[in-house]
């Protein structure tokens, strides 16, 4: 910022007018992002910290926080919810991160044709709509339809498929293994990124001294894009503690079978908007946001603070 | 001459590997685009067939439009993506402007300010955003989506778009200034056409989680009169779950405008990722 010289600064000793134009320039932005997004954040979180007792709002300091990871009624719920969340959350890093790391590797050989073709067609579900990714795939894992049994027999692998979305145990894997599936295009694209930037003269050494293919790609390449892994990583993150949508689509907002599939985002939706015979709790809601909230920003403070730090940038 | 045919090979597993994940990602929107055009014995008894003269039936299509109010639900996503992403881009690029041009007190504050957006969802905040909108009477009305969803795209609009701007060459800028435009002129005449690659690029990334979202369109906008195509297409599917003629046709609408889309900016949106905008 301070790199950009300033051609008020420079006119020297002339008193200037105010510079109302920056605040103009500013403004609007200014207006909406707070109006909408930074007052009712704060306000949530103030709201976490009041409950109602007898019909009016009083405050109850950590009470709702004390409920929400003791009382019977909430505890189960939020920890499943918890646990699940983390499930889906290591489900990402260990299969989708891997998956798009390996199509970067090979989209970004040299003289590799259809890459072009290829990168299209990968990055493709990333655009759809979670209600159509969830649905889709709702038909093709159903035992109604038969296409997976289908498919699974021409590879001789039949007796294996079971109706997985509807079993507790394997619910919140199908779940995870979907959600990687529509969104590992953008690891994919980000660390191609990562990759085109490598200078050709870092590579043409490492060839020189005879560190080509998989040592090349370990040794040289891996170390140089641990920045653009960091930066998925916490976009995964980010996205896995906030991810409600799919969940939603496919399990409904119960995230059946028997809670299987609870994370904290529809858990959010239950409590606060409520569902069937459960009523909306505003309190409640904006404690387990609040909560979202603290993991989010422990998770990016570690980032910016203790991961992106630590690791070693190059410049070229 | 061995080391050719390794290489070879090399490549062989490389293509294949990739055509099989490329086969992965396409497969199911194929599937539901060829079901959807045949008629409901077919679907069942070969769902890999491509539809023929025999079993192409459009039934699911004529259920769709005659039970759906899909124009509608078509044109309010329409109208909140062209407005939100106009009102991103405009107040995101005055923003950005006034953070790289001029040196002010307050300056990096505000940036930060600006940039925990980035990586705070908006989301966590809905509970006081219903009660803001219940209270100003905006709920039900597309006016409330396009709120947020401006609010939502800033920060990364001013992050990306200040970026740019840096770039822009400062002796253009004083030209002007010497030759009598007001910085207004400056913004709009002199530097906004120079970033409008940066531009584009900001326009896609806003694009794709407005017209995708389902949380506020269910929370803020669930009325008939303004569902998105979203919301319009995730209810009209839980109504008509055992209609499977009417659910794949009702996926295959919900799909079209998003391929079309990505077949015409798929070379803007890949450049924008690669070319280092989300660094």
């Amino acid at each position: 910022m301070s790199d950009t010289p300033s051609t008020h600064d420079t006119t020297g000793p002339i008193k200037r007018p105010t510079r109302w134009h920056i605040g103009v320039f500013l403004l609007p932005a200014f207006i909406v992002y707070s109006a909408v997004m930074i007052l009712p954040l704060i306000e949530t979180l103030r709201l976490s910290l009041f409950n109602t007792v007898d019909g009016q709002s009083t405050f109850v300091g950590l009470g709702n926080f004390q409920v929400l990871f003791g009382d019977e009624r909430w505890a189960d719920d939020f920890w499943n919810a918890l646990k699940n969340n983390v499930i889906f959350f290591i489900i990402h890093m260990l299969v989708q991160n891997p998956i798009g790391v390996a199509l970067a590797a090979m989209l970004s050989l040299p003289k590799l044709r259809f890459a072009a073709a290829y990168r299209t067609a990968i990055f493709l579900p990333t655009l759809l709509s979670f209600v159509i990714v969830g649905f889709i795939w709702k038909l093709i894992l159903s035992p109604i339809w038969g296409v997976s049994p289908y498919l699974m027999d021409l590879v001789g692998l039949k007796s294996f498929f079971s109706p997985w979305l509807g079993k507790p145990n394997s619910a919140l894997i199908a779940v995870s293994l979907i959600s990687v599936w529509q969104y590992v295009g953008i690891p994919m694209m980000l660390i191609y990124a990562a990759l085109l930037n490598i200078p050709e003269e870092v590579i043409e050494a490492a060839e020189c001294d005879g560190v080509t293919g998989w040592s090349q790609f370990w040794k040289i390449k891996l170390p140089l894009i641990l920045p653009a892994i960091g930066i998925i990583s916490i976009l995964t993150f980010v996205g896995n503690f906030n991810a409600f949508d799919l969940v939603y689509t496919v399990q409904g907002a119960l995230a059946g079978p028997d809670g299987a599939t609870d994370i904290l985002g529809t858990l959010l939706y239950r409590t606060f908007f409520g569902f069937q015979l459960q009523l909306g709790d505003r309190s409640m809601g904006a404690t387990i946001a609040t909560v979202m909230f603290l993991i989010i920003l422990a998770g990016v403070s570690l980032y910016l603070f203790v991961i992106q730090r630590r690791i070693r940038r190059y410049q070229f | 001459m061995s080391k050719a045919r390794a290489s070879l090979t090399r490549t062989s597993l490389v293509h294949l590997a990739l055509i099989s994940y490329a086969v992965i990602s396409i497969f199911p929107v194929f599937l539901t685009l060829i079901n959807s055009m045949k008629d409901r014995n077919a679907i069942f008894r070969n769902p890999m067939q491509i539809p023929t003269p025999k079993t192409f039936d459009l039934v699911g299509y004529y259920t769709v439009l005659g039970q759906g109010d899909f124009a509608t639900y078509f044109q309010n996503s329409f109208i909140v993506t062209v407005v939100s992403i106009a009102l991103v881009l405009l107040f995101g690029a005055m923003a950005a402007f006034a953070l790289s041009e001029y040196r002010f007190r307050g300056n990096t504050l505000m940036g930060l300010y600006l940039a925990i957006g980035i990586m705070i969802p908006i989301r966590l905040g809905t509970v006081a955003i219903l009660q803001g909108m219940v209270a100003t009477g905006l709920v039900n009305t597309l006016t409330a989506l396009v709120l947020v969803y401006t609010a939502q795209g800033i920060p990364l609009a001013v992050f990306i778009l200040s970026e740019f701007m840096r770039t822009v060459s400062d002796d253009l800028k004083n030209a002007g200034r010497i030759d009598g435009l007001s910085e207004y002129s400056i913004f709009f005449r002199l530097v906004l056409p120079l970033v409008r690659p940066a531009m584009a690029t900001v326009a896609v990334f806003t694009m794709i989680p407005i017209w995708n979202d389902l949380w506020f369109p269910l929370i803020l906008a669930p009325s008939e009169a303004t569902k998105t195509v979203t919301l319009g297409s995730q209810i009209f599917i839980g109504q008509f779950v055992t209609n499977w003629n009417a659910v794949l046709a009702a996926l295959s609408l919900a799909i079209l405008p998003v391929l079309i889309l990505y077949f015409i900016f798929s070379r803007q949106l890949i450049r924008g990722i690669t070319s280092g905008a989300v660094k």
